[in-house]
């Protein structure tokens, strides 16, 4: 084959994949960035008007306060959902380590969920939680705890935290799965001579297993990061887009959304506000992503 | 040994629990989707205490299940199809050739991998409407590939560097063309890859709510989680309905979960295993 041949060749075989890439995702990005220093009358755009839609967002009433009100929701969803669901998981993979009888089967079920659409999970929780019909509070009520049984997604001191545990519910096999694999990694004779010599379980826990398992917690802790500032999906199904009762469950995901595309109560676009959201979470995911990496990096080492 | 005894009872009770809380909603919602709604109401706990398919016959007759579910799966099905062939194409030439700029490309990709594109919503929306590819199944389709080929060219491209060079050598003097090299000699060895990149791609864009919710707006088009929450909005009392809508909904996907389960596991974790 000759040169140019093959320098055909190998522009057929990456040009469509990179030609895809370019057009869905690199120009968006890019023009994102641009879109927020506009004017914009719904999705038509108007005049440049430069960082005016930030200062909006950040600065003016009430839409700053929404702003902050949301970011500190995600930010609680984010450190409960690490203990939560990360610990959780942690647990489960440390009782699946020992692989006893049945450690399959409570592996294909931790997992199920996990393949499930959240609208799937979202709005069987929500039948589930329903205050008067719903299991949640029917089993309460029939273990004798009816004191316990309230309106779960409908008072502002549990819609939130309601949201939390499904989400844990559902994603809990993801990092439990993740830990397994780095707990598996570790050879058994490592672990059988370290017990000979008289190391017990927290012993064994904090030199051998945490140390194996630190790679994986990191992408773990990543994944959970990224994925609370984006969380969207599960507040839109349970308590729908305006983050209800009150504004309890809402997060900068519906906030963005709203601001962009318009609410239930009020049909208003505003493509300039809403790009002016996006691009400030973009540059904070990215910014603390980056950080943690570093960070979680260089613990590893030193461990 | 009698406290080693003791901590694999305890650990064995805790998976059980664990297990069960796991699994009883989805257990639950089984159960009730085959109960009039007034029975959920009476004995939420118990069996059916006559398995009826009435609800199931509602939704298969009386509202457009069907058409979100071909929906869905001819997005996910062709969205899928063009990740791994464009991907694999891809994953091909960065792997198995050495030219410069090879690097470049192949980071080019990666970076795909960091990349919310949720936030690119807005831009997106306008591209897409600029290309007349919003309120489209082709619309959809170029979304899902452009997100699915970072982690298929990452996963294929992995896979092909780590396959030994001496078949290829050996037919490339024997002459066969490079075309063929590829597909009757490396491609059959990448099928294990191509289950793994498939599976991560297609159960999350059979799950996806937030593209179509944002870019398809006729009733006739819309996916399966898209359709389930118009549903769940129009029945909002007829519990036994609502059940077994959701279960109609999880069916396919747990049952070939239930077969292919260690793919499943494989596929969905990749990527953010080593």
């Amino acid at each position: 084959m000759s040169r140019w041949s093959l320098r055909l060749w190998i522009a057929f075989l990456i040009l469509p994949a990179a030609a895809v890439m370019v057009v869905f995702v690199v120009v968006p990005i890019v023009t994102a960035l641009a879109y927020s220093l506009y004017a914009w009358h719904g999705s038509a755009r108007a005049g440049f008007v430069g960082l005016d839609n930030f200062r909006v967002v950040l600065t003016e009433q009430p839409y700053a306060g929404w702003t902050l009100r949301a970011f500190w929701h995600n930010v609680i969803v984010f450190v409960s959902l690490m203990l939560a669901q990360n610990g959780t998981a942690f647990f489960i993979a440390y009782g699946l380590l020992k692989t006893l009888p049945g450690h399959r089967f409570h592996q294909v079920a931790v997992f199920l969920p996990v393949i499930l659409s959240t609208v799937i999970i979202g709005a069987l929780w929500k039948l589930l939680l329903n205050p008067i019909f719903g299991l949640v509070n029917n089993g309460l009520t029939a273990i004798g705890l009816g004191s316990l049984a309230q309106p779960w997604l409908g008072q502002e001191s549990t819609a939130l935290g309601s949201l939390i545990f499904v989400n844990a519910w559902h994603w809990v096999g993801f990092p439990a799965l993740l830990f397994l694999a780095g707990m598996q990694r570790i050879p058994k004779e490592v672990l059988e001579a370290a017990r000979l010599d008289g190391a017990g379980d927290g012993v064994l826990m904090r030199r051998i297993i945490w140390p194996l398992v630190a790679p994986a917690a990191t992408i773990a802790v990543l994944l959970m990061f990224i994925g609370s500032f984006n969380w969207f999906e599960l507040p839109y199904v349970m308590t729908g887009l305006d983050g209800s009762p009150g504004g309890a469950t809402d997060v900068l995901g519906l906030y963005f959304y709203r601001t962009a595309f318009g609410g239930v109560t009020s049909g208003l676009q505003d493509f300039g506000r809403g790009s002016a959201l996006a691009v400030l979470m973009f540059l904070f995911i990215i910014a603390v992503s980056i950080l943690f990496t570093r960070m979680l990096r260089r613990r590893e080492i030193e461990v | 040994m009698g406290g080693e005894r003791a901590k694999i009872v305890f650990i064995q009770l805790l998976l059980a629990f664990n297990t069960l809380l796991m699994l009883y909603p989805i257990v639950a919602m089984l159960l009730s989707a085959f109960k009039p709604t007034a029975e959920i109401y009476a004995t939420p706990f118990a069996l059916p205490q006559e398995w009826r398919l009435d609800n199931f016959a509602q939704i298969w007759t009386g509202t457009n299940f069907p058409r979100y579910l071909l929906n869905s799966a001819i997005i996910t099905a062709t969205s899928t199809a063009s990740i791994l062939i464009f991907g694999t194409m891809a994953a091909y030439g960065l792997a198995r050739y050495q030219f410069r700029g090879n690097e470049v490309i192949y980071l080019f990709f990666l970076s795909g991998l960091m990349v919310p594109l949720k936030l690119a919503i807005i831009p997106l929306f306008i591209q897409l409407r600029d290309l007349d590819l919003l309120d489209s199944r082709l619309g959809m389709v170029c979304v899902y590939t452009a997100m699915g080929l970072p982690s298929a060219v990452f996963i294929l491209t992995g896979f092909l560097r780590s396959l030994p060079g001496e078949l290829e050598q050996s037919a490339r003097i024997d002459g066969a063309s490079e075309a063929r090299i590829m597909w009757s000699i490396m491609l059959p060895l990448t099928r294990p890859a191509l289950v793994i990149a498939g599976i991560h791609n297609a159960v999350p864009i059979w799950n996806d709510f937030f593209f179509p919710l944002v870019f398809i707006q006729s009733d006739p088009l819309k996916t399966l989680p898209q359709g389930l929450t118009v549903f769940m909005g129009e029945y909002n009392t007829d519990w036994g309905v609502l059940f077994a809508g959701l279960t109609i909904a999880a069916l396919p996907i747990t049952i070939i979960y239930i077969v292919l389960s260690k793919q499943f596991i494989a596929g969905m974790t990749h990527g953010a295993i080593k």
